[in-house]
């Protein structure tokens, strides 16, 4: 199913973009939530999409993954036009995105949540008559992902028990199990202690080997700390892009953010 | 064909439609607020007629005294219905709340069932409707023209209060965000109550509306409930005005197909849903 | 009125089947329950009427197809009539106009109900949550009038005087206990088929797309792809349940495909436990057997029905099953 991503499709020739948008326009019954944007990430970056709350982030967020088609405008991944994909084909191509408020299964065991998604990976979805207990070959990568995330010891227990923290890290582990090229992290820090910040900041620039991230965050120390690339949105457009100095010099950023309420 | 038959099938559509536009309304305002689908909803409208009927014959009041009281009544119990059973369920998954008024709905009807058996009840046309107009295409019964007026002018003030007047949007805010509504000063379990009894006294009305038309019998609000299910998925769920059109609408229909295809009347709305589920999911007037 | 998008929606509120215990437990104890349960049914013919446990198992079937739907996938179908209906009719139209042999009867019964199954699952699945419900019931509700206009369904006469024939040209199933074992082994087989499907890797991605859709297609999951397969196995096993019920009672009438069927099948599947393997076998059973005694009650069964309903709603969400699961700390 994923190969309509992979072929058929015009390329576009930007350089190294992992992820390009052209004119995003996103409308919900007369109002723009996202309003023209252009946003280019490059290979290997971790890229912070940044702005005042209503800004349009998690908007760009569903309009890249899929989840909302947008109004007007053209996603590409990988140089390859993707406006038309459906989510799970766009996951398949590599590009997993987290959730703003945390998304794991709660009914299955922290182990299981990753299994589901190496299962999706491995094309393992529709085995009905094997046991779930023969899969050892994904659970000894689950087991590698979940000793990674620092949830070894919890990979029995239901994911609906678990502190809010080490849930944001299961959905890290259930993310990476996907393998994914392009990570998409809808506010990884939201409403964690400083120490969970510490450990998942230490955590992403672990995992950015070899990979592309874009974060949505308020964390803006964390944000300073870790991203290569920054874009500022406000009210649905981009207000300026460019590195931390950049951007936090800029004039429009600091009324935005003032003006806005920044919390 | 002649001009009479087409009429006569339009009449008795409007007539059903109706019935459908005040069922599928009160199903769409508790929907709205509540979140469930109220299976019971068929069986609080044989409960009008069938209080209607009890009325005149265990205590001789009339029709017009029963198109007040039979409402009030229903809405009562309505209430009853939402503190008693389902606002114990508003924590779990809205899949209880629709088994729960399935299992009422089993219970009312069996009960009367019980009591005055299958067959039905006749209930007689008020005096002051009895005969009609000879309009020279159709005769039009006194009692139908009251039916459709009463069911339009129902249908829109209830709109006008929904959309227009401020108990509406104390509503609408409830929906999106009941903490908010409570921080006004508003009591939102209250609310919720006396929608679901607004909603079950619609049903009742159009119940007591039925009586005559129709006979009185407990079995009366089965399969009317699974067309005005259909209405409201065509019409979109939770939207007031795709309620009241669809159902007007659709009773037309399925009076003109009478006319047209009579084997296909029984289905002909059950297939207008399913074109609708494949071209537009969230129904005609559905939001989202 | 609002639900907009499927975005982030992991709530707090608790999902149907989700009081399912713990999956990592031992399952070993279900080896000893299955050969319990098939000594079970090799002696209860010494006590009970073979058709009275006959039909037990039918509607066992029928609830442990419905509950893969709703017990594991969460999604709630009041149209399940339409399938059962679809394989009894079908059966009994082809054992009583072409003269079918009993296996390919129910094979005949089975694919009809496949193919309508796929049909209301490509609509249905368009949906969510209760619109979903209630687009099941308006599809049953006109498959229901179809088969009552039908000239081939002989209207409120039902299809009567179903040849049981004789299987693979040897057992001949007129004979009552021959035809128990063939339903017992039938039976075995699929509550066996039913347990393996549950902890089978395509049940934990039933139970991750109940859980929380939106992630699940985050992770590469084609959620309506999954959710049509296994809306297609719900009805095929009710119509499999539709087709042996048409062959061992001989008839296949207006009932099967009512709206009565579908709320029944529900409250077997609510009183022995959602999203439990035993709980629609054992919900069956009480129900099967409690119709069986309040018969002389006539109307009032359906009251009663109403009053277990609401009184499991309220106090009994978990069903039997589920209970004893949770006392015993044990999956069940």
């Amino acid at each position: 199913m994923s190969a309509q991503v992979v072929v058929d499709f015009p390329r576009n020739d930007a350089k190294d973009s992992v992820i390009e948008t052209r004119d995003l326009t996103m409308e919900f019954r007369g109002f723009r939530a996202v309003d023209g944007v252009n946003l280019n990430v490059q290979r290997g970056d971790i890229h912070a999409l940044i702005g005042p709350n209503g800004a349009g982030k998690t908007t760009c967020f569903n309009l890249i993954t899929k989840f909302l088609s947008p109004t007007r405008g053209q996603v590409f991944l990988e140089g390859r036009d993707v406006t038309r994909t459906r989510p799970a084909d766009i996951a398949r191509a590599g590009l997993v995105r987290s959730f703003q408020i945390s998304a794991v299964f709660e009914d299955l065991t922290v182990r299981q949540n990753v299994c589901v998604a190496l299962q999706s990976k491995m094309r393992r979805v529709y085995s009905m008559l094997r046991s779930d207990a023969g899969m050892h070959d994904l659970m000894v990568r689950a087991d590698e992902l979940l000793e990674l995330v620092g949830l070894s010891d919890y990979r029995h227990e239901k994911a609906r028990f678990l502190s809010y923290g080490r849930k944001r890290a299961l959905e890290l582990a259930t993310t990476l199990a996907m393998d994914p090229s392009v990570m998409l992290l809808d506010e990884p820090m939201a409403g964690m202690s400083p120490q969970d910040v510490r450990r998942v900041t230490e955590l992403i620039t672990r995992l950015r080997a070899g990979r592309t991230i874009l974060m949505v965050e308020h964390n803006l120390s964390v944000v300073a700390e870790i991203s290569d690339s920054i874009t500022v949105l406000a009210r649905g457009q981009v207000l300026a892009e460019g590195s931390y100095e950049e951007v936090s010099a800029n004039k429009d950023v600091q009324t935005a953010y003032i003006g806005a309420g920044y919390d | 064909m002649s001009v009479q038959v087409l009429a006569g099938q339009l009449l008795i559509g409007l007539i059903n439609g109706s019935f459908y536009a005040l069922l599928s309304l009160g199903l769409a305002i508790i929907f709205g607020l509540l979140n469930i689908v109220n299976f019971a909803h068929g069986a609080l409208y044989m409960l009008g007629g069938m209080f209607a009927w009890m009325l005149l014959e265990y205590a001789g009041i009339g029709y017009w005294w029963a198109l007040i009281l039979a409402p009030l009544i229903v809405g009562a119990l309505g209430v009853v219905l939402e503190r008693g059973l389902l606002a114990r369920l508003q924590q779990v998954d809205h899949i209880y709340g629709l088994l729960l008024t399935f299992g009422v709905a089993l219970m009312l009807q069996s009960f009367f069932q019980g009591i005055y058996g299958s067959a039905g009840m006749t209930y007689a046309i008020p005096s002051e409707l009895r005969g009609g107009w000879n309009l020279g295409f159709v005769f039009l019964p006194k009692y139908r023209a009251w039916i459709i007026v009463l069911s339009l002018a129902i249908c829109i003030g209830v709109w006008y209060a929904i959309e227009k007047s401020r108990l509406g949007s104390y509503l609408r805010a409830t929906t999106e965000n009941p903490q908010l509504v409570e921080s006004f000063g508003i009591n939102v379990q209250a609310l919720i109550a006396l929608t679901f009894g607004a909603g079950a006294g619609l049903a009742a009305l159009a119940g007591v509306l039925a009586a005559p038309v129709y006979s009185v019998s407990p079995q009366m609000g089965v399969e009317l409930l699974t067309v005005v299910f259909a209405v409201v998925v065509i019409g979109g769920m939770g939207s007031v005005l795709g309620a009241i059109l669809g159902g007007f609408s659709l009773g037309i229909i399925e009076g003109l197909t009478k006319v047209f295809y009579p084997e296909a009347s029984s289905v002909v709305i059950f297939l207008v849903m399913i074109l609708v589920i494949m071209m537009r999911p969230a129904g005609l007037f559905g939001k989202f | 009125m609002s639900n907009t998008t499927q975005i982030g929606d992991s709530t707090n509120v608790s999902t149907v089947g989700s009081t399912r215990p713990e999956t990592n437990e031992s399952r070993s104890h279900f080896v000893w329950i299955f050969l319990a349960l098939a000594a079970l049914v090799a002696v209860l013919p010494a006590f009970a009427y073979p058709l009275f446990l006959m039909k037990v198992m039918c509607f066992a079937i029928f609830a442990i197809g419905f509950n893969l739907l709703l017990g594991y996938c969460g999604l709630l179908s009041l149209g399940h009539a339409a399938f059962f209906g679809a394989g009894g009719y079908t059966a009994a139209f082809v054992a009583v106009k072409w003269g079918f042999p009993p296996e390919l009867v129910v094979l005949c019964g089975v694919i009809a109900s496949t193919l309508v199954g796929a049909a209301f699952g490509l609509l249905a699945i368009r949906r969510h949550g209760i619109y979903l419900t209630m687009i099941t019931l308006g599809l049953a509700q006109m498959v229901y009038f179809i088969v009552f206009q039908s000239p081939y369904s002989g209207a409120e006469d039902g299809i009567q005087g179903v040849p049981r024939g004789v299987l693979f040209g040897h057992a001949d199933l007129r004979n009552d206990m021959t035809l128990y074992f063939v339903v017992s082994v039938v039976f075995m087989v699929v509550l066996l088929a039913s347990y393996r499907l549950t902890y089978s890797p395509f049940g934990q991605v039933l139970r991750a797309v109940r859980d929380s859709e939106s992630r699940a297609t985050s992770l590469g999951l084609n959620v309506r792809a999954i959710k049509l397969t296994v809306f297609t196995i719900s009805a095929a096993v009710s119509g499999l349940a539709g087709a042996m019920k048409a062959v061992i009672f001989q008839i296949a009438t207006l009932v099967d495909v009512h709206l009565t069927t579908s709320g029944e099948v529900l409250l077997m599947t609510l009183i022995g436990g959602v999203g439990t393997v035993l709980g629609p076998v054992v919900g069956a059973a009480v129900l099967v057997t409690s119709q069986n005694y309040l018969a002389g009650f006539g109307q009032w069964v359906t009251f009663i029905q109403g009053f277990i309903f609401v009184v499991s709603v309220l106090a009994f969400r978990e069903g039997i099953v589920g209970l004893l699961a949770r006392l015993w700390r044990r999956p069940l």
